[in-house]
């Protein structure tokens, strides 16, 4: 279900925790899995878990605890916008307000051709560069304009 | 700057080179002499736990409890595995200093983790770091096969029956996980979770085994106290509130950034660092210690220093050293809702109160926010919030209640005027 490379990967996660506790590379098995596979449906947990061995209920509530899961579908881009407070003081709002307008979606809701999925996030850690957003999780985008961020959006193809 | 000579920057003293955050820049400095020495002399682990007394470091994670202290909890003598834990899940709004520490100091942090595993008797460390900054992550681990290479991680280290290994995990998006028994879950696979304590992590923590957790500009601290002394330290900041410490600093601020200064700094020098207020506008509130602290008005602010028994004596926290600063164009109502919804999206949902309170404070705020507000909407969040505070098992409840709080205390007439007149005073 996953690649060579992706395994090779949950490989090297699982080594870094006790032979007793390969449970500990779950997140990141899971973090993995997405990558390769754009979003986490109930099978490719399963299979995740069963990787590891263990229960694919223990799984589950990983990938539907941490916010960084997805356990629906999204676009081929995901941009998570912080909007928390520090965010909000320096512009967040326009920022929001701006890619909802240019996407013709809300927070939650995906583009009709699945291109785009919008988030809204909570604090990435990096307030001193606000207004930020993160694009497929990975690739931290700062201090946002609404230039930069139509820039942004043309390069995602 | 360098790491050889006692200087005011403790944790930030490589931006000012061209390649901070490698392993040769920090070698080149002094780094990893440290490490070496206290292994190689085989240096008592009591002595060190005695400078970091003297030093008089204070956890720079949120709650400033003493570092020294800390450790001294750890059955060093028990035998069997102990791990020693970095909590660099930074998502307290506000916050943003460790990320640069990752960045541009790695191997402070990583030098600072191995002395600890000396002393704590710990073989295996693991550092935790927040899900959203992936790039810190990938710095992190190169900065860690960089140490292996080197010969500062991994068995037997200088030549001496010392072993320690160093690894990276990844969070995935829960503030609730910079809790540090949700942390310890959290490395376990499981949902970010908090225990219940005692059993505090020193006796019961990771896999159920002697832990001890620090923030990741706590443990970077380190190096810095063993190779210059905690008197050195001490002496830096003041009296209980030793050295220099990272302040984020965020909002309305000409210059947004990480400002290393010692403890004890007046808040208006730190201001003025960062440029001053936006616009030349006048300064309302500062919450001084990321979103979880109370927020002060600026006058009271601009009485303050920045260190733990300042700004505690002024009704506040020092906690992260996150100072979100706010010019008189805010609408406290707004700022306070946006907080609240905060705390209602990450808590974990395991207590009551927490889990229902925080949802309840944020629909009231936000009908407030909104035209709808009733006039027994004030004393009834702070019946709320009161009724959070101290009933739950972690400080997540505390964290949700004290803002709500301390917005009515200082910016009650904002709120009253919204209930009133279905607008903002703003």
């Amino acid at each position: 279900m996953l690649s060579p490379e992706s395994l090779a990967a949950i490989d090297a996660e699982v080594a870094k925790y006790p032979a007793e506790q390969k449970q500990s590379a779950v997140m990141s098995a899971l973090r993995i899995a997405q990558t390769e596979k754009g979003w986490l449906r109930p099978e490719l947990i399963e299979y995740v878990a069963e990787y590891l061995g263990m229960p694919a209920i223990a799984a589950y509530e990983v990938a539907t605890f941490y916010n960084m899961y997805d356990t629906q579908p999204v676009g081929r881009h995901k941009i998570t916008l912080c909007t928390n407070l520090p965010c909000a003081l320096m512009g967040a709002g326009e920022i929001a307000d701006h890619l909802k307008q240019k996407l013709g979606i809300d927070f939650g809701e995906t583009t009709e051709d699945g291109r785009f999925t919008l988030k809204e996030g909570e604090c990435m850690g990096a307030c001193g560069d606000a207004p930020l957003c993160l694009h497929n999780n990975h690739a931290m985008h700062t201090h946002l304009t609404p230039e930069k961020v139509d820039e942004l959006l043309d390069k995602l193809k | 700057m360098s790491l050889l000579k006692p200087t005011p920057k403790v944790c930030s003293w490589t931006r000012e080179f061209d390649n901070p955050g490698s392993l040769a820049t920090y070698v080149a400095n002094g780094g990893y002499q440290a490490l070496r020495r206290v292994v190689t002399e085989k240096v008592p682990g009591d002595a060190i736990i005695a400078e970091l007394k003297t030093s008089a470091l204070r956890g720079r994670g949120g709650a400033g409890f003493p570092t020294g202290l800390k450790w001294s909890f750890m059955p060093r003598a028990f035998a069997g595995d102990k791990y020693i834990v970095c909590n660099s899940d930074e998502g307290e709004p506000g916050t943003f200093k460790d990320r640069d520490i990752l960045r541009y100091n790695p191997h402070q942090l990583i030098e600072g983790m191995a002395i600890a595993g000396y002393v704590l008797g710990a073989r295996v460390g693991y550092n935790y770091i927040h899900g959203e900054i992936w790039d810190c992550y990938e710095i992190f681990e190169a900065a860690l096969k960089e140490a292996r290479e080197a010969g500062y991680l991994g068995d037997n280290l200088f030549g001496t029956d010392f072993c320690f290994q160093l690894h990276a995990h990844h969070g995935y998006g829960a503030y609730i996980c910079g809790e540090e028994t949700a942390l310890l879950e959290s490395i376990e696979g499981k949902k970010g979770q908090p225990r219940f304590k005692p059993p505090f992590p020193a006796s019961f923590g990771l896999y159920g085994k002697p832990t001890t957790i620090n923030n990741t500009e706590t443990l970077a601290s380190v190096p810095w106290i063993v190779q210059h002394g905690g008197q050195a330290f001490l002496e830096l900041g003041k009296p209980n509130n030793g050295g220099a410490k990272l302040f984020s600093v965020s909002g309305h601020v000409n210059r947004p950034g990480n400002y290393e200064v010692p403890l004890g700094t007046p808040f208006a020098e730190l201001l003025a660092m960062a440029g001053g207020v936006r616009n030349g506008r006048k300064l309302k509130a500062v919450i001084p210690g990321g979103s979880s602290a109370p927020v002060l008005p600026g006058s009271i602010m601009m009485d303050c220093t920045m260190d733990f028994d300042s700004i505690a004596k002024a009704g506040s926290m020092l906690g992260s050293g996150a100072v979100i600063v706010m010019d008189e164009t805010v609408c406290m109502v707004r700022a306070l809702e946006r907080l609240s919804y905060f705390y209602f999206e990450e808590s974990c949902g395991q207590c009551t109160p927490c889990r229902e309170g925080t949802g309840w404070m944020y629909r009231i705020i936000h009908r407030i926010e909104h035209g709808q507000g009733r006039a027994e909407d004030l004393d009834l969040l702070n019946s709320v919030a009161g009724g959070i505070g101290g009933h739950t098992i972690c400080a997540l409840g505390d964290a949700a209640a004290m803002p709500v709080q301390s917005f009515l205390k200082h910016f009650g007439d904002e709120f009253a005027y919204h209930v009133e007149h279905k607008r903002c005073m703003v």
